[in-house]
C-alpha cells in the first residue's frame, strides 16, 4: 500500500484540486453568509406569514439533494437558457444558495434567542431599530450562531465534493481521476482524506478560539 | 412635566388601564403601589412609548408620546427607564454598557462618553467595576449599572419598574440607596415598587393602583395613615 506509482506531478494535481475546493467553498460561504444573514433578519423581522416566499425558496434549496440541484441548474443554464457559463460559476451559485438557506435558518434562530427585554432596554435608551440590531441583537446572536455557522462552513466544504458533476476539478474529482489512472484507491483516498482534514482543522480550531474569546465573563 | 389623560390600554380582552389621569410635576418623586396586574408597570412602559395605548393621551414636556409625528427615539432620550430585570448587554463591559447609547444615540465622542459613564458609575458605587463583564456582577450591581446606563443619557425623568423585585433581599438595600440618592438630588421619578417603607420615605406622593384604576393618590403620610378605600386598607394589611 505504501509503494506508489504516484509522481510529484500527480501530487501537485491533488494540491490544485484542494485549492479549487477551498476557492469554491470560500466564495460560496462568503456570498451565502451575506445572503443568509439578510434573509435571516428579514424572516425574523417579517414574521412567518410575510416571510413565506423567502422561506419557500430556501426550503427547496435545503431539501433537494445537492447533486440534483447542481445537475439541474447546470442543465437549465446551459441547455435551456443557452448561456455560456462555466461549471465553476454554476457550482458557486448553487452552493451559495445552499449555504444561504442553512445560514438564514441559523441567523433566524440566533436572533430569536436574544432576549426581547435586552433589546427593549436598548430601545428605551433611544436607540433606533437599526442601532439596536447592529450593536446589541446581532453581536449577541452571532455568539449563538457561531458554532453552527462553523459547522455549516465545514459541511459546505465537504459537500463541494459533489461539484464534479459540473466538471469542476476539485479535490475529489482529482482524486478520482488519479485512482482511475494509478489504480491505487486505498492510498489515494487516504491521502484525499488527509487533505480534507488539513483544510478543515484550522477552521474548526479558529471557531473554538473565537467562541472562547467571545464568552465574556 | 408628565401629563397622563384618560389613558386606556388593553392586552387582548383584558383591560389593564381603565382611564388613568395623572400629572407628575418636575422634581416630584411619585411612587406607585398596588397588587400585581393592577396596571402600574404597564403605565410606565406606555409613558416612554414602548407600549401603544388605546385611547387618551400622554404628554411629556408638552409632546404627545403616542402621536404619529413624535420621534420616539428622540423623546426616549429624556425618559430613562429601568426594569425589574436589569437587562445588561452581556457582550459589553460595564463601562461599555453605559457608553453605548450616549455614543451611538447622542453622537458623543469616545472620551466624552467615557468620562460621563465613569462619573455615573462612580455615582452608583461601581467605580471599581468598569472593565468587568456584567456576568461577573451581582444582581444588585447589575441593577445599579442599569441605572447608571439610563442616567448617562442625561434624562429629565426616570421611571423605575419594580427595580428591586428580582433581587436577593440582601441586595435590595443598595439599589434603594441609589434611588434615594437620585431623589435627594431632585430627579423627577416615577417608581413602581413593592417596598412600602421606601415609598413612605422618599415620595412626594404615592399612588395606589387597583385593577387598572388609580384608586387613591396622596402624600405618603395621608395615604398610609388614613386610607380612604377598602381596597387600599386590604392591600396595606396584606403587605405589612
Amino acid at each position: 500500500m505504501f509503494e506508489t506509482a504516484m509522481t510529484a506531478k500527480d501530487f501537485w494535481m491533488l494540491v490544485q484540486g484542494a485549492g479549487m475546493t477551498l476557492l469554491v467553498t470560500a466564495i460560496s460561504v462568503a456570498i451565502g453568509t451575506v445572503v443568509g444573514v439578510i434573509c435571516g433578519i428579514f424572516r425574523f423581522q417579517a414574521g412567518p406569514w410575510w416571510a413565506i416566499p423567502v422561506t419557500f425558496v430556501l426550503d427547496v434549496c435545503r431539501s433537494v439533494p445537492l447533486l440534483i440541484q447542481l445537475s439541474l441548474a447546470f442543465a437549465f443554464v446551459t441547455a435551456v437558457l443557452k448561456l455560456r457559463i462555466s461549471g465553476f460559476s454554476v457550482a458557486c451559485g448553487v452552493l451559495s444558495l445552499y449555504t444561504a438557506a442553512y445560514c438564514s435558518e441559523i441567523v433566524r434562530g440566533a436572533l430569536e434567542s436574544v432576549p426581547p427585554n435586552t433589546r427593549r432596554a436598548g430601545r428605551s435608551l433611544g436607540m433606533t431599530w437599526l442601532q439596536d440590531m447592529r450593536y446589541i441583537a446581532l453581536p449577541l446572536a452571532s455568539r449563538v450562531a457561531l458554532p453552527s455557522w462553523i459547522g455549516l462552513s465545514l459541511g459546505v466544504m465537504k459537500d463541494s465534493a459533489l461539484i464534479y458533476v459540473v466538471n469542476v476539478s476539485e479535490l475529489m474529482k482529482s482524486t478520482k481521476d488519479l485512482i482511475t489512472r494509478l489504480q491505487e484507491p486505498l492510498f489515494l483516498l487516504l491521502l484525499c482524506g488527509v487533505f480534507y482534514f488539513v483544510i478543515s482543522f484550522p477552521v474548526a480550531r479558529f471557531g473554538s478560539y473565537l467562541e472562547k474569546r467571545w464568552s465574556n465573563d | 412635566m408628565i401629563e397622563i389623560e384618560k389613558v386606556r390600554k388593553s392586552f387582548g380582552p383584558l383591560e389593564v388601564l381603565k382611564g388613568i389621569d395623572l400629572t407628575v410635576a418636575k422634581g416630584e418623586v411619585l411612587t406607585v403601589i398596588g397588587g400585581s396586574g393592577s396596571g402600574k408597570s404597564t403605565l410606565l412602559t406606555c409613558i416612554n412609548g414602548l407600549e401603544p395605548i388605546d385611547s387618551g393621551r400622554i404628554l411629556v414636556d408638552g409632546v404627545e408620546v403616542h402621536a404619529k409625528s413624535t420621534n420616539l427615539n428622540k423623546l426616549r432620550q429624556k425618559i430613562g427607564i429601568v426594569f425589574q430585570q436589569w437587562n445588561a448587554f452581556p457582550h459589553l463591559t460595564v463601562l461599555e454598557n453605559v457608553m453605548l447609547a450616549p455614543r451611538k444615540v447622542l453622537g458623543r465622542s469616545k472620551a466624552e462618553a467615557e468620562a460621563e459613564a465613569e462619573k455615573q458609575l462612580k455615582h452608583v458605587g461601581l467605580g471599581d467595576k468598569l472593565s468587568v463583564y456584567p456576568a461577573r456582577l451581582s444582581g444588585g450591581q447589575q441593577q445599579r449599572m442599569a441605572i447608571a446606563r439610563a442616567l448617562a443619557m442625561g434624562p429629565s425623568y426616570m421611571l423605575f419598574d419594580e427595580v428591586t423585585s428580582a433581587l436577593d433581599p440582601m441586595l435590595v438595600g443598595e439599589v434603594l440607596d441609589t434611588l434615594r440618592l437620585l431623589a435627594s438630588e431632585g430627579m423627577t421619578m416615577i417608581c413602581v415598587t413593592h417596598e412600602m417603607k421606601f415609598a413612605r420615605e422618599v415620595s412626594d406622593r404615592v399612588a395606589f393602583f387597583h385593577q387598572g384604576i388609580m384608586a387613591e393618590i396622596a402624600p405618603p403620610e395621608e395615604l398610609f395613615g388614613a386610607p380612604k378605600t377598602a381596597e387600599l386598607e386590604k392591600f396595606l394589611a396584606a403587605t405589612h
